[in-house]
């Protein structure tokens, strides 16, 4: 074992390769404006909604494909929502909860429907799109509505206090860097590499297989090296962004429960063969009514972020948002009929979305072109999933006669 | 002797990293009907869709020489001009499209701008005379049967002027009678029309039944030619040359136990179909199975096997269902397959890729599917006991794989079978429903499964075997149960049956009716 195969490696880190490929292109075509503390910032706290919402899109379609037209509709209902209640100076706590409130209702609306009264999605899901706008605009009456609920826009993080305070900041020397930042970012990646070898000689104990050591320690110090990295880039600027805080809980919550519960089993197996999973005892509706109603309550989630970054509710707020969702899935390699995709590739998709956008608008490509290149991005990435799947067809036929196995 | 129409000399197929073919050599004389047999992975359907152009010109060594010349195929156009048409195991039939519609598809009548809808239909009706259907050429795919969907395959294969027509497993998807008029239409269409065929098929019966050449193909390369000419080809003939010796015993020996009380009990069982109400699938129907006992049931396609069977699991099949079913001596109501795992029944489809395994996933998490609380906390999964469970069935039920992360879709035929058996295994039923647990596979995995069968008997489980294989119900059951038209029609212990007489209960019940 531990063979060291290029080709499977460039079909597992394609994105990754890709991304990095990208990082690279724009640093030249905007001078290195774009690897500049403050834009690194700004592309995690712009695309926050993108993490946030493609990690609902990724259970949706993971059941087949399904997509939900309706969370850039609910992003605004929720937050419009939530506006109002703290424009009439009810404590933030009460918004947040109708916000998420709010969300989940929607959810179970669409998992009702779909699940148990066979809507097709993408019609229960448009009704929704159309719906829920509509319902934003009634209860907003077309105005906008501020939110400067002090404690609520340092929580969520929006305006000035969007970043996590720098506890260090008296310890030691000045050195122009938010000390609380750096000091974690190397929490984290020390972690990461105890965790990864620890858990690595308890896979070799227990006799299953495992990467080579030289594979591993490459991948490790990759990984260690760019989250400290990242974390010199936003201690060199204000330190850690509040919302990447929220990001990671939401995207670790569910990278875990995509992997590790029954739930996500279930998630993949109706995705691959809905047939085969209810005549395992499943019961296939509830599956699909639990994954449109976390999908809903991550758009409440993402509307929390919404107002709090923007620091107030529009009616039109959220137009859009569910083709970046969709978009970061697809990118990150979800198949489009169901049953594969991981929430790792909703990260890597959401990040590549993130730093074309940015790229773009500080190399100054006309807004107009920008959609067009978007676009073309998202049909390249599916294009390479679909000549895979192509190849993997083609092997997988030789594979079998290898073994004897083959439909002769 | 005849004119040689079609000779494959020499042809070698590699593949990255294996040779499908090894210098394969095939002739087929005009207006015969040639069947070649193997082994699943042997190489039949490569060495078919070498020669259907599907792997074009220059991906494969050797000459193809057909009609005298020298082929160079690049597409399946091009094999179709010359008069070679293959007609593929899964129906390729739009099923709302008419039959004409469907026969004429990529074949339309009449100009380039302007399809002949009479012509058309008319052309259509021609050839489904042919080949002895009576349906008018405007019905809908869809409502009509299998059987004749693969007669209105041949008849549009006929209308592609075919010379040299090859079906691939045409009868798999088929019930006897229908097998039977499908060979007997080939006979017909070799007398009559001169027509020469290439049929694969694994049921040997058929190929001795219709075949007047059969060629062996094993592990990439032709073994030997036979001519029913020279001599009688029996069906154990054609097994030694398949695998290469000789299986003296189809069916392994059971294990001496004692069969004990009754398990399960299912009482004037009445299930109505989902979509035409009206009608009855399973009709009244009583069985019963008791423990470490292999309960068969014979019973032809459509017959409401496993109508019976899947409304049995849960009512996972039919509406209106009546009638009591009693598992160990008391009254349950199932109403879901849940439910119906929860009380020990394990139901394993016929329709391994449809309703059994999920191909996207890997065998691990197939096997652990119908039983995930078992290797979970609270919803959490253990992947260290899922990996540890996995891998165990893998070794009893010696699954041929690398790895149990392999996914199931990479699997061959009598692999997954074994799978999905791992899976209802793991969920530690009572008694296990095979429906048709040999269907498709080779052979040698036909003898691995019925050992299976046997230790889950032995382990004091009780075992129905749906099967149409007269033989295999003969061979592996305590008891038969014989099913006809949605009724049970007879009973007799194993010890009491013979092909003969079972196939009497179903004529006498079908002429009763």
């Amino acid at each position: 074992m531990g063979e060291f195969n290029i080709k499977n490696f460039l079909r597992k880190y394609m994105m990754l390769i890709a991304m990095v490929a990208v990082v690279i292109v724009f640093y030249f075509l905007t001078g290195g404006k774009s690897l500049l503390p403050q834009n690194i910032n700004n592309v995690i706290s712009q695309n926050a909604y993108v993490f946030v919402l493609g990690t609902g899109m990724l259970l949706c379609i993971l059941t087949g494909g399904n997509i939900d037209l309706s969370v850039g509709s609910v992003v605004c209902l929720a937050g419009g929502v939530g506006a109002i209640i703290m424009s009439k100076n009810l404590p933030w706590p009460v918004a947040v909860a109708a916000m998420l409130g709010m969300g989940l209702l929607v959810g179970m609306w669409h998992g009702f429907w779909i699940a148990f009264i066979k809507v097709p999605p993408f019609i229960a899901t448009l009704v929704g799109m159309l719906a829920f706008r509509g319902l934003a605009n009634v209860i907003m009456q077309g105005y906008a509505y501020q939110v400067d609920d002090a404690s609520f826009l340092s929580i969520f993080g929006g305006g000035d206090s969007c970043y996590i305070p720098d506890f260090l900041a008296g310890v030691g020397p000045d050195v122009g860097l938010n000390k609380t930042c750096m000091v974690f970012a190397v929490l984290v990646a020390v972690g990461y590499a105890i965790f990864t070898f620890i858990n690595r000689s308890r896979l070799i104990v227990k006799g299953y297989k495992v990467d080579a050591i030289g594979v591993v320690i490459l991948k490790t110090v990759l990984i260690v090296a760019v989250v400290i990295w990242l974390g010199y880039k936003l201690a060199s600027y204000k330190g850690i962004p509040t919302v990447l805080i929220w990001i990671a809980i939401v995207l670790g919550l569910f990278a875990y429960i995509t992997s590790k519960t029954t739930l996500g089993r279930n998630l993949y197996a109706v995705g691959g063969n809905e047939k085969a999973t209810r005549l395992s005892g499943i019961n296939t509706k509830m599956v699909m009514f639990s994954a449109y109603t976390l999908m809903g309550l991550l758009s409440g989630f993402a509307g929390i972020l919404n107002i709090a970054r923007l620091m107030g509710s529009q009616p039109t707020y959220g137009m859009g948002y569910e083709m970046d969702a969709i978009a970061a899935c697809f990118i990150g390699g979800a198949s489009a009929y169901g049953g594969t995709g991981t929430i790792g590739g909703v990260i890597i998709g959401a990040t590549l979305c993130g730093i074309i956008n940015q790229g773009m608008v500080i190399a100054n490509t006309p807004p107009n072109y920008q959609t067009v290149v978007k676009g073309l991005v998202l049909l390249v990435a599916v294009l390479f999933d679909v000549i895979m799947q192509m190849r993997r067809k083609a092997s997988k036929k030789t594979g079998n006669a290898a073994e004897g196995g083959a439909k002769a | 002797m005849a004119k040689v129409l079609l000779e494959m000399k020499s042809i070698t197929k590699t593949f990255p990293g294996v040779k499908a073919l090894d210098n394969v050599n095939l002739q087929v004389e005009e207006g015969e009907i040639h069947a070649l047999v193997g082994e699943n992975g042997a190489g039949k359907s490569t060495l078919m869709n070498v020669l259907s152009g599907i792997y074009p010109y220059g991906t494969y060594e050797g000459d193809i020489v057909y009609d005298g010349e020298v082929c160079e195929f690049h597409n399946i156009k091009d094999s179709e001009k010359k008069g070679i048409v293959i007609i593929h195991q899964e129906l390729a039939l739009i099923p709302y499209m008419t039959i004409g519609e469907n026969m004429f598809l990529g074949n339309e009548q009449g100009s380039k701008w302007c399809i002949d809808w009479n012509k058309t239909y008319a052309e259509a009706d021609r050839y489904l005379a042919m080949v002895g259907l009576t349906e008018s050429s405007k019905t809908l795919i869809k409502d009509i049967g299998t059987g004749k969907q693969q007669l209105v395959e041949i008849a549009k294969a006929l209308a592609k002027n075919a010379k040299l027509l090859i079906l691939d497993e045409p009868t798999s998807s088929l019930n006897e009678t229908d097998s039977r008029a499908l060979l007997d239409l080939m006979k017909k269409l070799q007398r009559e029309e001169g027509m020469t065929m290439i049929i694969i098929s694994h049921k040997l019966n058929e190929v001795s039944y219709v075949a007047d050449k059969i060629t062996v193909v094993r592990d990439g390369s032709t073994i030997e030619t036979m001519n029913s000419k020279d001599e009688e080809i029996s069906e154990s003939r054609i097994i030694k040359g398949m695998v290469g010796r000789e299986i003296t015993d189809r069916f392994p020996k059971r294990h001496d136990v004692p069969i004990g009380d009754i398990m399960m009990q299912v009482k004037n069982w009445t299930v109505y179909h989902p979509e035409f109400a009206e009608r009855k699938v399973v009709d009244d129907v009583s069985i019963n199975v008791r423990r470490g006992e292999v309960v068969g049931i014979y019973g032809l396609m459509g017959a409401g096997r496993t109508e019976l069977a899947m409304s049995i699991f849960g009512r996972s099949y039919g509406i209106g269902i009546s009638g009591t079913l009693e598992l160990r001596g008391e009254n349950v109501f199932l109403k879901s397959p849940k439910k119906a795992i929860e009380a020990g029944i394990a139901y394993v489809t016929e329709d391994r890729k449809g309703n059994g395994l999920v191909l996207t996933n890997s065998i691990k998490t197939n096997t652990t599917l119908a039983n995930l609380k078992a290797i979970s906390k609270a919803t959490f999964i253990d992947k260290d006991k899922e990996y540890l469970v996995a891998d165990e069935y893998k070794q009893k039920l010696r699954t041929k794989t690398p790895s149990v992360e392999q996914l199931v879709g990479n699997l061959s035929g009598g692999n997954q079978q074994k799978v999905l058996l791992a899976k209802w295994m793991f969920a530690n039923p009572d008694v296990l429903i095979l429906d048709e647990p040999t269907r498709g596979i080779d052979v040698g995995a036909k003898y691995e499964i019925y050992c299976i069968i046997n230790d889950l008997a032995k382990a004091g489980k009780s075992v129905i075997m749906i099967s149409s294989e007269l033989p295999e119900v003969i061979g592996m059951s305590d008891r038969i149960y014989i099913m006809n038209q949605a009724q049970i029609v007879g009973e007799m212990k194993a010890s009491d049956a013979t092909q003969e007489n079972i196939m009497a209960c179903i004529v006498k019940s079908g002429s009763e009716a």
